[in-house]
């Protein structure tokens, strides 16, 4: 098995750097081609203006919508998030591209400017007892899910912070930046 | 819950790579450069280019202006602070800016002193020209830092010179035994904990993009090559024929810096580049690099 990261922009060696402690064949994916034979894909953190004018560029908008969940599985971190939802709240005026793959409405910048970046600790019951650290970089929130999603992390606020529908999965935080790889060894199970 | 930590300042940067941080001095251009695919910008009321050619003392920009820019876009905002200026930077970091750049494209506010970067909330970028320089910023508490090229120009070779040097001395301390990482360590007037980092993981500690001169494409994508992490372009962009286009051009290049075919194809009819200068014509005591220590 061989995992795809898009690597348009980004902190997509973060990712690869953990799969490859882990023991996965990764591949970087910047054009349409790259995408043959992957059936995972991780969307890095990054900024979601800039690698979705790039998706649109590049023409990889439409495979990624025409396969995501499908016998593709998607895991959006950050800015990956964003990319995955439905609807972005606090977008580019005029709106900005999207895989609007997953039943998910996300709020960029939802917590304010680069000072009020933080770390914190979160539950994350199907991830085991064992609390995950969660590094927030002008992080989005979820502000609401479909009916089909499955709300798998919330701040103490009840701040919605990771999501999964079926094969996506969401975090608005960076496990890739954290030692601890347990959201990439359940996104290798989806 | 923890603000502003470390992580999430070093964590900011590693968001930005493989990205472009451009130089904009009105919200109209901040909006173009986001419109193109800028990770960043850099706000700014003169960029060095025009520095250079008016001359005088160069400050932080009006934090009005700055502000006016932060409201246009999305994306982060960066602005500059005079190196040692601490009180410069107290006042972007009031403004919330997103990230301070302790720059010597500014005049330096202090020759002996760079700011206390830790006593900080806001993340700090800063420039440098040899390894020594890059892990002495770091020790003070940049969270970021960029080869400091020669700002201005539209002449990549001191990018190049800075770039080739960082990691060619990266390259040498991992093939160094411990006892000589100590004598390193001495002639690279760096922390040795910090040189022991960099012997062992075979990189900066920090997320490290190029700076000062890039004007093409291909320039961003030679940078690239060469190591860094991203660009930034400064005068390159808005000095140019058509900076939309140039703008767009340069931030697909970074993406596809190892595919020549797209770098020929983005570096197409994008007009005139902005004039650059030769660096050897410029006189010793306008030369920006030096500045910082």
């Amino acid at each position: 098995m061989t995992v795809g990261i898009l690597a348009l922009q980004g902190d997509f060696q973060e990712h690869e750097a953990v799969l490859q402690r882990i023991g996965v064949a990764t591949r970087q994916v910047r054009l349409p081609a790259h995408l043959d034979g992957i059936e995972r894909l991780i969307i890095p953190g990054g900024e979601s203006t800039t690698i979705g004018k790039l998706l649109v560029t590049y023409r990889l908008l439409e495979p990624l919508r025409a396969r995501a969940g499908r016998d593709l599985a998607l895991w959006g971190t950050c800015a990956g998030a964003i990319l995955l939802a439905r609807q972005i709240v606090d977008g580019l005026p005029g709106g900005q591209p999207t895989l609007a793959a997953m039943d998910i409405v996300v709020r960029r910048n939802a917590f304010g400017r680069q000072i009020h970046s933080f770390e914190t600790t979160l539950d994350v019951p199907i991830l085991g007892d064992q609390p995950l650290p969660g590094v927030f970089i002008r992080a989005p929130i979820i502000e609401s899910v479909g009916p089909t999603v499955d709300i798998l992390a919330r701040l103490s606020d009840t701040t919605i912070v990771a999501a999964q529908q079926q094969r996506l999965l969401v975090t608005t935080f960076h496990p890739e930046l954290t030692p601890d790889d347990r959201f990439h060894r359940y996104f290798l199970e989806l | 819950m923890e603000e502003s930590t470390w992580i999430t300042k070093v964590g900011l940067a590693q968001m930005l790579k493989g990205g472009v941080i451009m130089d904009v001095v009105t919200p109209e251009q901040a909006q173009i450069a986001e419109a193109a695919g800028a990770v960043a910008v850099m706000a700014l009321e003169r960029v060095p280019a025009d520095i250079r050619a008016q001359g005088g003392v160069a400050r932080m920009s009006d934090p009005g202006l700055i502000q006016a820019i932060m409201h246009a876009v999305s994306i982060p905002v960066m602005a500059k602070a005079r190196i040692g200026h601490f009180v410069e930077a107290q006042v972007l970091q009031a403004i919330d800016i997103d990230y301070i750049d302790e720059s010597e494209v500014l005049t330096p506010a202090d020759e002996e002193h760079h700011i206390d970067k830790h006593a900080f909330k806001v993340p700090f970028v800063c420039g440098c020209r040899n390894l020594g320089e890059a892990l002495r910023r770091v020790a003070e508490g940049a969270a970021m830092l960029r080869t400091k090229g020669e700002a201005g120009t539209g002449n990549v070779v001191e990018a190049v010179r800075h770039a080739r040097t960082v990691y060619g001395e990266i390259r040498r301390l991992q093939n160094m035994s411990t006892d000589e990482l100590y004598t390193a360590a001495k002639h690279l007037q760096a922390p040795f904990e910090l040189v022991r980092q960099v012997a062992e993981t075979g990189r900066l500690p920090v997320v490290n993009f190029a700076a000062g001169g890039i004007a093409t494409p291909a320039d961003a994508a030679l940078m690239m090559q060469l190591g860094v992490d991203g660009v930034f372009v400064g005068s390159g962009i808005f000095k140019s024929d058509d900076p939309e286009r140039r703008a767009r051009a340069i931030v697909q290049a970074t993406t596809h810096y190892q595919d020549a075919q797209i770098i020929a194809e983005v570096s197409k009819g994008l007009g005139a580049a902005m004039v650059g200068i030769e660096i050897g014509t410029i006189p010793q005591a306008q030369l920006m690099a030096g500045r910082g220590w």
